[in-house]
């Protein structure tokens, strides 16, 4: 009882009672930020490629990533961060608390979280869509095969709902088995309780680096619903919102550009005005965000573009092995765009 | 003109004692208004949906472990009762299971076989120290590392299967006697209860005696009985089959239903064993020889002197554990049985409202827990030592 008692009081009680406490004033967080010297940061606990703690406890993965980006932007130092790792639970009161200043904990963009909920979401920084993932022994070779299976699922997401969705989409039933935490239900798969675990694709394929055998273990092709991943801060704080937005835009900009953290040097040479205009050669973006106007240069500088951030925590040649798929600039066929920045 | 002696009405303590009352409760309330208001407000502010509404929304969820019909069209306020009785139902067969399996172990502790009396005693040792949700993790891991694959499962008996995926039994398929059958039997149940007390009141009145035996079977038992006969004796069972991914038709006790049942029981049932154990050993030792000198046998003893005398010591604290077991089985969340902590997680989850939730789930573990309560003193009250 007590674990459960303490888990419990930290996931939400807290949290609540800092909303009933201390009210957070919205359109003040930008200020306090800047005041309090670091961005703190909402992650998921342990997601390889997303989030993760390495050797050192230094945080690592595309979510963090895009954390650093802010800190590069408000203070020129990535550094400047506070990363807390959220449970699918917590992450919501701890925002709408005050708790943190802003979710990347890849979460994804729904219309009850853009309202009711009480969030604005940033550009998306991952596409990503929920599939499932079975045995290889189990023959199975479709998703449309999955009548009347054992499903294991992580509480409090999304997920829960696309796979009763599905299965409803096509007439069939499935016995849900829910835990709180991913790793106790994913274990539960590999044992055997369920016929397939469901989650985003990305989170299939970091799962599967885990195994010891992963090669035992297929991801089945159906993707099942859409699941653009974003940052999100709460309502009211436009001018923070801003900011956390063109980070991202400034990432798929640069990539567009064919800015990275090695030629961003050479580049603000470059006589390409959109060039100069995003490195703050040009000046006025970085005041009109009530930033320095080297914010994008240090973005870059000191995290990359988005490209440079896929490639090195998810990407074909890091452990996740994920394609860029979706994920590619829309002049590769993606659906990364960003509007101009000037 | 007043009386000098007479002090004024603020140094009265009569006025005083009113006084402080008031001023405390006033500030509470006053504390609680504000708190109220301010979390109206931040919600407001930050534009948060707020409110009971969503209760009346389309869940959208699916529940393994449903008792009563429910699909992911239901309401979220569906859901909520689908786990609320599955918590019903996990905490009511624990505390029957955990009381008797507690009362023998304390038993079994004071016996003077010594092997009995060391093994329960080691076992009460053990299952007190250990977290509980380690023994949930334990006896989960246990079921699905290391029972059969469902298509190695066990056959236990006859069409009962057991494997990682639980334990499926035949049940008797649906037939339009069963509602019948159940009646009677309630109608014996409470005919039995009454006769029983009367019998009761003719024995302390005449010395003559009953057979239990005959009176409970000839009111429960025979009558149901009867009437399935009456309807055709249907013998028809619904038997699981392996179908597909897992067993189809039956009844299926799930590996998280088994294993949270099996870690509150054997939990809880160590700390009521201390409890009955001190209770027995509370009774003066003149009254187990005043009942031996008049030539009753240990188990008689037991049943007749000591045992009521004990209760009164016992179930003040039985009534505690009684209350954290019920509490404990919100530690379902841990092996995903959907008890309501776990409906409402998800529901929390879905729509965002935290504190409705938390407020939801804080209600009904309160009310569950004063009903027990008041269940209890009742009980405790109908136990006590009547002195002549």
């Amino acid at each position: 009882m007590k674990s459960n008692v303490i888990r419990l009081t930290s996931a939400v009680v807290i949290p609540i009672f800092l909303i009933i406490i201390f009210p957070s004033h919205a359109g003040e967080t930008f200020k306090r930020i800047k005041k309090r010297g670091h961005v703190r940061c909402g992650v998921s606990a342990g997601l390889p490629g997303f989030s993760v703690p390495d050797s050192k406890g230094k945080w690592k993965g595309i979510d963090v990533d895009v954390c650093r980006a802010f800190a590069a932007a408000l203070f020129g130092d990535a550094r400047k961060i506070k990363v807390s790792g959220l449970s699918a639970q917590q992450r919501f009161t701890a925002l709408q608390s005050g708790e943190i200043d802003v979710l990347t904990r890849n979460t994804t963009y729904t219309l009850s979280r853009d309202t009711s909920v009480g969030l604005n979401f940033a550009p998306v920084n991952y596409y990503d869509g929920q599939g499932f993932m079975v045995k290889k022994s189990s023959g199975v070779k479709s998703a449309k095969k999955l009548k009347g299976a054992s499903v294991c699922i992580h509480q409090g997401t999304t997920t829960e709902r696309n796979v009763a969705d599905f299965f409803r989409r096509h007439s069939m039933k499935f016995k849900p088995i829910v835990m709180e935490s991913d790793e106790e239900v994913f274990k539960a798969f590999v044992a055997g309780r369920c016929d397939t675990y469901t989650t985003d694709v990305s989170g299939l394929a970091a799962r599967r680096t885990t195994l010891k055998k992963p090669n035992d273990f297929i991801i089945l092709p159906e993707i099942i619903s859409k699941e653009p991943l974003a940052p999100a801060v709460r309502h009211g704080d436009d001018e923070w919102f801003d900011l956390v937005k063109w980070s991202v835009f400034a990432m798929i900009s640069a990539e567009e550009l064919g800015i990275t953290s090695r030629n961003v040097d050479k580049m603000k040479k470059s006589p390409d005005p959109n060039i100069r205009r995003l490195l703050g050669v040009i000046k006025g973006n970085g005041k009109a965000l009530g930033v320095s106007e080297s914010w994008a240069y240090n973005i870059i500088k000191l995290v990359g573009n988005y490209g440079e951030s896929f490639e090195r925590n998810v990407g074909e040649k890091s452990p996740l092995r994920l394609k860029r798929g979706l994920n590619a600039l829309w002049t590769k066929g993606g659906l990364m765009y960003a509007p101009p920045v000037k | 003109m007043a009386e000098p002696n007479h002090p004024p009405f603020w140094r009265d303590l009569r006025f005083r004692k009113v006084a402080f009352q008031v001023l405390v409760l006033g500030l509470l309330l006053v504390l609680g208004g504000i708190l109220f208001s301010n979390a109206k407000t931040a919600l407001e502010n930050q534009n948060v949906a707020s409110g009971f509404g969503f209760l009346k929304q389309e869940a959208a969820f699916e529940i393994s472990d449903a008792p009563i019909s429910y699909s992911a069209e239901s309401s979220f306020g569906r859901a909520l009762v689908v786990g609320l009785i599955n918590t019903l139902v996990v905490a009511l067969l624990g505390n029957i299971l955990a009381v008797f399996w507690g009362t023998f172990l304390g038993i079994a502790q004071l016996s003077s076989n010594w092997l009995l009396a060391k093994l329960a005693k080691t076992y009460v040792t053990v299952f007190r120290n250990l977290p509980l949700v380690l023994l949930l993790f334990f006896w989960y891991v246990l079921v699905t590392e290391i029972f059969p694959s469902v298509r190695e499962a066990i056959e236990l008996l006859p069409h009962t299967y057991l494997s990682q995926r639980g334990l499926a039994v035949p049940v008797p398929k649906g037939h339009p006697s069963h509602p019948y059958i159940l009646a009677v039997f309630f109608l014996g149940l409470a005919f039995s209860w009454l006769s029983y007390r009367w019998l009761k009141r003719r024995q302390e009145k005449t010395g003559k005696s009953f057979s239990l035996l005959t009176l409970f079977g000839g009111c429960m038992v025979l009558p149901p009985l009867l009437t399935w006969c009456l309807a055709g004796a249907p013998l028809e069972l619904d038997v699981p089959a392996l179908e597909g991914f897992g067993f189809e038709g039956g009844f299926i006790f799930t590996p998280e239903f088994g294993a949270l049942l099996l870690g509150l029981v054997l939990y809880t049932g160590a700390f009521i064993a201390e409890i009955v154990r001190s209770g027995i050993q509370s009774v003066n030792k003149g009254q187990w020889e005043a009942a031996t000198s008049l030539g009753m046998g240990s188990g008689k003893t037991l049943r007749l002197v000591i045992l009521p005398q004990a209760l009164r010591v016992i179930i003040p604290p039985l009534t505690g554990q009684i209350l954290n077991l019920t509490k404990n089985s919100s530690l379902a969340v841990a092996i995903g049985y959907s008890d309501f902590v776990n409906v409402a997680n998800t529901t929390m989850n879905q729509t965002g409202q935290a504190i409705e939730c938390i407020a939801l789930i804080m209600a009904v573990y309160l009310f569950f827990s004063l009903l027990t309560s008041l269940f209890m003193n009742w009980y405790n009250h109908a136990t006590r030592l009547v002195t002549r």
